[in-house]
């Protein structure tokens, strides 16, 4: 680095090995924080397929299943079928502008807090330090030669990660399948190779990325710091190191020897050891920092050590920074968080989701499609008479076999008989027994008088006979030849 | 350009040297595992080229030591598939026909394969929708002029109509009247007015009424003196609304004068019990299928039955 002329080879650099990170560890208010919700979104993840809900005898009673191999996903008391899919699109929808909210109103806190990547990662550190110890030993520990005590350690190190890892793949696979059953077949290798590849994968990933790859995770592969960035504007809440307090840097010292030349920033180095992806965040905002704060906690602790004020890095908006170093007060929070922006994604954010309960909250458990038959439309019969055929999809949405009829309206002097009946029994109704939460596929024959309009609609309904209420109509045509000779 | 490359001051990294209005790209080095990523996927590509067919020759490609080819997947899912439907088709062969409608499931699998065998086998007569055309009959309709219960279909099906060098097959030759000099030209007219007359196309005339008096010497033998045909004969109904060939003036003299009927081959010895079975199934599930007619022998065993219940015990022999 030190002759320009090799900086300038682009040879040298076009790659570049990762720098290990080695956070030391910390207490403060940030990282208690973030012990939390570890452990709240951790116990979410591996508790919940185990959660179990009664539906009755006709539906899993697992709380939350995303049943794949019968296209049924259930939460709890909502169950979606594949053409209601929107309600996860919508819920997805949700999600996105939830991001933006939270990004808008305090910066990466889903980086910082509760992305999986940062998640896991921590874990992993956490592991690291009981086996390894704190930063410093695990420098050590990296540049000793390799020997009986490394590689214990290094094996015990992975053995452990290995073990998370897998649990993080297995805990997956449950939320696709009845997790107890899963789980025995699991064990006794009885499970679906699907099962066994899903948590292969996921184990490989978790281990590497939680172990090896880390920071290098949010800085090359990640797309959302990026976005976030854009989000972000001078009024969202961002890790902020205060230079115009800590500048120019000096230690305790040499403050004592020459008062009033230094900066509060003792220049300790603390905020870059504890920094999980090894940023300082000195340097300013960067794509690096994910806004963990655990840099706030290690600058707070010595700033009370030296006996100086807290927040030398602390949670500032830009506004907040400028008005700041022009020692004027901070906007007032509220006023900070209630703006336009925020406001907006929220009433958006908000009425998504009200319109997905009202629609969840209204939705039928039942329901009719229809199709005309299209070749041949219609059959000359042999007194004189038209048929028209349907092929009838009725959806049971309930979790109990229901008896339906489906009628027809708005067709004159016309009867209507299934493939079970035949066109001498025929009336104005059939009557079907779906089984529980499933379709039933039904065959329509619709005969009417050859004389009449070559295209009528009319419409079919279906009831369920234990709760007439429960209604749906859908409308179709009743083609006959263009005209008789 | 690449006297332009200089070094940023604020991150220390070495630009590329291109410049738009003051916006310069840095010249950040790619992470070290990023070119592992590469070397991975060159490997996994030898492997690939190894175990899977992959280099175009001539007629074809490298096989591959594994020997996997989409053709031969295919033919494996085929034969699992096949394997799967063996016991149905076990099951239908040895089911009666008579009985095939009290077994809904079985039925329900005939008629979802006869619809498959329908489109290889008979959609190029009889159409796509089974819908026939002129001189092709309608499967979709309630007429049917060999019968239309699951047994005639069946019969049907195996044998064929008209069938050449098959002694068994369905049989029966209208005469060509006006060709063979049965009938004058103007006696076919007045026939033609009379079978419009006996579908309600034309109102009666002097013309039917001669009309009337030839069927019953020359057509009633077959079509019967109320003119609904002959199932045996495969003689169709000429009362009702649908006809084979049209019941148009011209359409009907050129029937009479040359005589008109199809020929159907027999699908005995080309398609295996269970796939006529399943033609059947669905032919007979279009709409227009008929319930099996009561036969004599079942006729008198009722009868019997009934007898024997009035009949006191002791008289029985």
């Amino acid at each position: 680095m030190s002759n320009p002329n090799e900086i300038l080879d682009p040879q040298l650099q076009l790659y570049e090995k990762r720098k290990g990170v080695y956070p030391k560890a910390v207490d403060g208010t940030f990282r208690r924080l973030k012990w939390a919700i570890m452990a709240v979104t951790l116990a979410i993840y591996y508790i919940t397929p185990w959660i179990r809900w009664d539906r009755g005898p006709y539906a899993p009673d697992q709380a939350v299943l995303v049943d794949l191999a019968n296209r049924r996903f259930f939460m709890f008391g909502i169950e979606i079928w594949p053409h209601e899919f929107y309600y996860v699109a919508g819920m997805l929808v949700m999600a996105g502008i939830g991001l933006f909210l939270v990004t808008s109103a305090v910066g990466r806190a889903w980086c910082g807090y509760s992305c999986p990547q940062t998640v896991w990662t921590d874990l992993f550190q956490h592991i690291e330090r009981a086996i390894d110890g704190d930063r410093n030993a695990q420098f050590r520990l990296q540049d000793a030669p390799w020997g009986p005590k490394k590689i214990i350690k290094r094996l015990s190190k992975w053995t452990i990660w290995l073990l998370v890892a897998l649990a993080t793949g297995g805990a997956w696979i449950f939320y696709f399948a009845d997790a107890p059953t899963l789980a025995r077949d699991f064990f006794s290798g009885e499970a679906a190779f699907v099962a066994y590849a899903t948590v292969g994968v996921l184990t490989a990933t978790t281990f590497i990325f939680g172990g090896f790859m880390r920071e290098q995770v949010c800085i090359y592969m990640c797309p959302w710091p990026r976005i976030q960035a854009a989000m972000m504007d001078e009024k969202s809440l961002t890790v902020t190191y205060k230079d115009w307090r800590g500048e120019p840097r000096g230690s305790v010292k040499k403050a004592e020897a020459q008062p009033g030349s230094f900066g509060d920033c003792i220049d300790c180095n603390q905020c870059v050891a504890v920094c999980p992806t090894g940023i300082d965040i000195r340097e300013g905002p960067q794509i690096g920092c994910i806004t963990c704060a655990l840099c706030i906690d290690a600058c707070d602790k010595v700033m009370d050590q030296v006996g100086r004020p807290r927040g030398l890095i602390d949670y500032v908006t830009e506004e907040d920074a400028e008005l700041e170093k022009a020692g004027q007060p901070h906007t007032p929070v509220l006023k900070t968080l209630f703006r336009p922006r925020t406001i907006l994604y929220f009433s958006v954010w908000g009425a998504i989701g009200l319109a997905m309960l009202f629609a969840v909250g209204n939705r039928t458990r039942i329901d009719i499609s229809a199709n005309h038959d299209r070749n041949p439309l219609y059959v000359q019969l042999a007194d004189g008479a038209v048929r028209n055929a349907y092929t009838a999809n009725l959806r049971n949405m309930e979790n109990r076999p229901r008896t339906m009829e489906v009628s027809m309206s708005g067709l004159g002097q016309a009867v209507l008989w299934s493939s079970e009946g035949s066109r001498e029994t025929a009336g104005q109704t059939v009557t079907v027994d779906v089984p529980a939460d499933s379709v039933g596929r039904l065959r329509l024959f619709v005969a009417a008088p050859g004389i009449g309009a070559s295209r009528e609609e009319f419409v079919l309904t279906v009831r369920a006979v234990d709760d007439r209420t429960a209604q749906d109509s859908h409308n179709v045509f009743f083609e006959r030849p263009e005209s008789a000779e | 350009m690449v006297d332009k490359q200089r070094i940023d001051e604020a991150t220390g990294t070495q630009t590329v040297g291109h410049e738009w209005d003051g916006i310069e790209e840095l010249d950040t080095p790619m992470p070290r595992w990023w070119l592992w990523t590469l070397y991975a996927t060159i490997i996994w590509g030898l492997v690939y080229v190894v175990l899977y067919p992959a280099w175009p020759m001539v007629n074809s490609a490298t096989e591959g030591v594994l020997g996997w080819s989409s053709r031969g997947d295919y033919q494996k899912a085929l034969a699992a598939r096949e394997a799967e439907l063996e016991p149905i088709r076990q099951a239908l062969v040895n089911t009666d026909i008579h009985d095939l409608p009290d077994n809904p499931q079985l039925l329900n699998e005939a008629v979802q394969g006869g619809r498959s065998a329908f489109k290889v086998h008979c959609v190029q007569c009889h159409g796509a929708g089974a819908a026939g055309s002129k001189g092709y009959p309608n499967l979709n309709d309630d007429e049917w002029l060999w019968g239309g219960d699951m047994e005639a279909i069946e019969y049907t099906l195996v044998h064929g109509i008209r069938n050449p060098d098959h002694d068994e097959t369905r049989f029966s030759q209208m005469p060509a009247f006006g060709r063979d000099g049965i009938l004058q030209s103007n006696e076919i007219q007045d026939l033609v007015s009379y079978v419009r007359v006996l579908s309600d196309r034309e109102p009666q005339s002097a013309s039917s009424n001669r009309g009337a008096a030839l069927f019953e010497i020359n057509c009633a033998v077959c079509h019967g003196n109320d003119a609904k045909g002959d199932r045996t004969q495969g003689a169709p109904n000429l009362t009702d609304a649908i006809n084979l060939y049209g019941l148009d003036r011209a359409s009907l003299t050129e029937t009479i004068t040359n005589s008109r009927y199809g020929v159907m081959p027999r699908w005995g010895h080309r398609l295996d019990a269970a796939t006529i079975r399943m033609l059947t199934a669905y032919v007979h599930s279009l709409g227009g299928g008929e319930a099996a007619p009561v036969s004599e022998d079942t006729a008198t065993e009722q009868a019997a039955i009934a007898t024997d219940a009035e009949t006191p015990v002791d008289e029985q022999s």
